[in-house]
């Protein structure tokens, strides 16, 4: 879907993109992740040619987008920035549709479109006639993420479009976002410099530093098979909480001794991480919660006790680094 | 000019059409320079907000011109465009560029950055990001820089009068001039007033939110150009001849007053100040301008002074007059300074102010000049016996006169001289006179008559008709009042004059005012 090959930019004498080559597949969630200076937002912004490299080459669905006037290749691009960069000027319901107006869309169509996005994105009609001023941070991302979602691109750019929220609006708008919809048909390219962010949502991350992608890879091959010291040092901080992230119970369902006891009605997937598990517990004397085998249909009791003695012997089967 | 009594309000009603007048133009001026300023400043200002480079330069350029002084700014204009509106309007507009520059570049480069890179990558046009988001944006500062900019122009505009473009400046200068609080209000007023309303007003509009103000902006255009049309309706009547007398001349009953009660002269006239009013007739700007009979640019412009046959314009015959006891002191003194006395007739007069003026030789040498011309000059006699003090007023005419009467004295007698010329107006050489500073300086029967004596308006009525009348009312009144002498006068007539170019006068075979009303008035 998106081919990026040998890209270079400098600034001065500073190579602040540095020969960098990689794919994003159609549909793929693709995180540039790194510390800021490390060239991931240069990178971004040559994408939608914000930014013009000074050498190499970009195609999105095989078209080399130099050859393409801008205007015409960021209109078929949503793109969503880290302060929102909503209009000020423009209500909400304006802000919106500002890309069906400059398409020339017919204005019931894109009421249509507003309508519809605002109820996805969990907001009410109300807000369509208030300024952005007027709403808290997560609903302005909200339409800022509408705003680029109303002509329904194929490719969404993201620059830390989370970055200014605080935590708990964070984790409710990263839920949202991985169950919407409209998003997991999309090939995303998103830059964050936030780890957590980047395991929770990304597909593949291309981890970046001083200007060169060091290694692209799913989550959990960044963790456990990094390529060298430095993707290592990257996560070590927060090593254990993305083990438990990005373990799936499926992983462990070997290890998971069934206690029997199924008092609990509810019944969890084995798609989720052991830390969404961890969160189901209530912590009381021999709680249990119930996990179902997606693939067998295979349903496991299983204790606190007994998650934790499954996870240090999958850790114990993973090679010695 | 005895009827200062009168109230603010009574005058303003009196003067009601024209204060109309001068408000419509001052408005006019106002709004149409703007209006330019606009035009100009705020492309300039977005343009360098894409040019940072010449950002400094251009703003620097602007700041600059802000800073000469209105009325030199309006004297730089008068060669290049003359006088009038145009140079007025250039002037301003000169002034309300800064500020309008200024706001729309701060105002755009004031965007926040987010919000423009926003709008590029949703595939916005450079022009669509310009009226669609960083104008908008900006509007408010941009406003903050035309309302700036109008306050201004308000102000500055009352100086266009000086250079015949109108306005309030009309009744400020020439209350001034006329020490007519009445007259002055009555201009100052109104200007304050209208600097007041615009102000407010367009504090409105930069309150409003950005909806509204587009609507606003969409309709200023229409407004300004309404309001800058306000200045052409004054000016719509004219004539044949177009008058250009100053704020002085205006307001006097022995100016243009007399001119429109005793010879019902109706002419289109603007005013003007004294400094461009000659060079304006020259310049066939102006036909006919009110001027001093004697001035050197009379001869330096090649005008001719029209005859008052009606005789509204009061003698200003010059003469000597010194304290009496000054007289007793210095008995060779009377005799010494009547040697002049009828030598200097107007036009030698214009012809010596001419010297001085216009080609620039000392008073001094012109003095000598004119005295051996006519046998009167002899060498000094470094004479011991006292010391005669003279006065003059400071303008040229008044040094010539001082010299010769030096010259005269050191000469022919054996008195020593001291000379303390230039002082000032009337009011501070008279009181140099009566507090004994000075013994003696030359003086002109009108002044003397009018300022000096204040004579009520009955009295210089019935004297204006001779000068013989004037003259002896004034030897009389001042012997009695303050113990000072008028001698025989010098011959000249210094007065207020009409004056037209003389080849135009001639054409039109005009020679009199009577002669001029006549040719106004025939089809």
């Amino acid at each position: 879907m998106i081919k990026v090959e040998h890209l270079v930019k400098t600034y001065g004498s500073v190579k602040a993109v540095d020969d960098i080559s990689f794919e994003v597949n159609e549909g793929e969630n693709m995180i540039l992740l790194g510390t800021s200076g490390c060239g991931k937002t240069t990178t971004l912004k040559m994408l939608n040619r914000l930014i013009e490299p000074d050498s190499g080459n970009i195609a999105i669905d095989g078209k080399n987008i130099s050859e393409q006037p801008p205007e015409l290749l960021r209109r078929g691009i949503g793109y969503v920035l880290q302060n929102n960069g909503l209009f000020p000027h423009y209500t909400v319901g304006e802000n919106i549709a500002v890309l069906p107006n400059l398409l020339k869309w017919d204005k019931a169509k894109t009421q249509k479109r507003v309508d519809e996005l605002i109820e996805k994105l969990h907001l009410t009609k109300e807000y369509l006639n208030a300024y952005p001023s007027e709403l808290s941070g997560g609903q302005q991302q909200r339409i800022g993420l509408a705003r680029a979602l109303v002509t329904d691109p194929p490719v969404l750019l993201m620059d830390e479009p989370f970055g200014a929220l605080d935590n708990v609006t964070r984790s409710s708008i990263h839920r949202e976002f991985k169950a919407l919809d409209e998003l997991k048909r999309k090939t995303i390219i998103m830059v964050t410099h936030d780890v957590q962010e980047a395991f929770e949502l990304a597909d593949r991350i291309a981890l970046m530093d001083k200007g060169k992608i060091v290694q692209i890879d799913a989550p959990a091959d960044l963790l456990f098979n990094p390529v060298n010291e430095f993707v290592r040092g990257f996560l070590l901080e927060q090593r254990l909480q993305l083990e438990l992230k990005s373990i799936k119970l499926t992983d462990l369902w070997t290890h998971l001794t069934d206690t029997g006891k199924k008092i609990n009605p509810s019944m969890l997937s084995s798609d989720i991480g052991i830390w969404e598990a961890l969160e189901n517990f209530k912590f009381y004397p021999r709680e249990t919660i119930n996990i179902i085998n997606q693939h067998t249909k295979e349903v496991k009791s299983i204790t606190f006790d007994q998650l934790m003695s499954a996870f240090s012997k999958h850790k114990n089967l993973q090679p010695h680094e | 000019m005895n009827e200062q009594q009168q109230t603010l309000l009574q005058f303003m009603s009196q003067q009601a059409d024209k204060l109309g007048v001068q408000t419509m133009q001052h408005i006019g001026l106002t709004f149409i320079s703007l209006f330019i300023a606009v035009l100009i400043g705020l492309p300039l200002g977005i343009y360098i907000t894409r040019k940072k480079n010449i950002s400094g330069l251009v703003l620097g350029i602007a700041g600059i011109l802000q800073t000469i002084p209105s009325i030199a700014l309006l004297g730089f204009m008068i060669p290049l465009l003359g006088i009038g509106a145009k140079p007025a309007i250039v002037a301003l507009l000169l002034y309300a560029l800064l500020p309008i520059i200024r706001n729309t570049y701060t105002g755009i480069t004031g965007v926040d950055a987010t919000v423009k890179e926003a709008a590029v990558a949703m595939g916005m046009s450079k022009w669509q990001v310009l009226f669609k988001v960083e104008l908008p944006l900006a509007m408010p500062v941009i406003l903050a820089g035309i309302r700036t900019a109008t306050v201004i122009n308000v102000g500055v505009a009352t100086l266009a009068s000086y250079i015949a473009a109108g306005g309030l400046g009309e009744f400020i200068f020439g209350g001034i001039s006329l020490n007519n609080t009445n007259m002055i209000l009555a201009g100052a007023i109104p200007a304050a007033l209208l600097a007041i309303i615009f102000d407010f007003l367009l504090s409105l509009v930069q309150k409003l939110n950005v909806k509204k103000i587009k609507g606003v902006v969409k309709i200023a255009p229409v407004l300004l150009i309404i309001l800058s049309c306000l200045y052409f309706i004054p000016s719509a009547y004219g004539g044949k001849l177009t008058a250009g007398f100053t704020p002085e001349f205006m307001g006097r009953q022995d100016g243009n007053l007399g001119l429109i009660s005793k010879y019902g002269l109706k002419i289109h006239t603007i005013v003007i100040s004294d400094a461009v009013m000659y060079k304006a007739a020259q310049e066939k700007e102006l036909d006919v301008i009110s001027g001093y009979s004697t001035d050197g640019r009379l001869k330096a412009y090649n005008l001719l002074v029209l005859d008052d046959d009606k005789k509204i314009f009061p003698p200003y015959y010059a003469a000597p007059i010194v304290r009496e006891d000054a007289l007793r002191k210095f008995p060779e003194l009377e005799k010494t300074l009547n040697l002049l006395a009828g030598t200097i007739t107007d036009s030698i007069m214009t012809e010596l102010n001419y010297k001085t003026d216009y080609l620039h030789q000392s008073p001094e040498r012109v003095a000598k000049d004119f005295l051996v011309s006519k046998k009167l000059w002899r060498a000094e006699k470094n004479g011991k016996e006292g010391v005669v003090r003279i006065g003059s007023k400071i303008f040229g005419e008044q040094y010539i006169l001082a010299s010769m009467y030096s010259m005269l004295i050191k000469g022919h007698t054996n008195y020593d001289v001291s000379t303390k010329s230039g002082l000032g107006g009337t009011k501070i050489v008279f009181d140099a006179m009566t507090n004994d500073q000075i013994d003696f300086y030359p003086e002109y029967t009108g002044t003397g008559l009018l300022a000096i004596l204040q004579a009520p308006a009955k009295t210089v009525n019935e004297l204006q008709t001779s000068k013989d009348s004037t003259y002896n009312y004034v030897q009389r009144e001042f012997s009695k009042r303050y113990q000072i002498k008028w001698l025989k006068p010098i011959g000249f007539n210094n007065a207020y004059a009409l004056m037209m170019r003389e080849k135009q006068a001639k054409d039109l075979n005009i020679k009199t005012i009577s002669n001029l009303k006549r040719y106004l008035e025939s089809k």
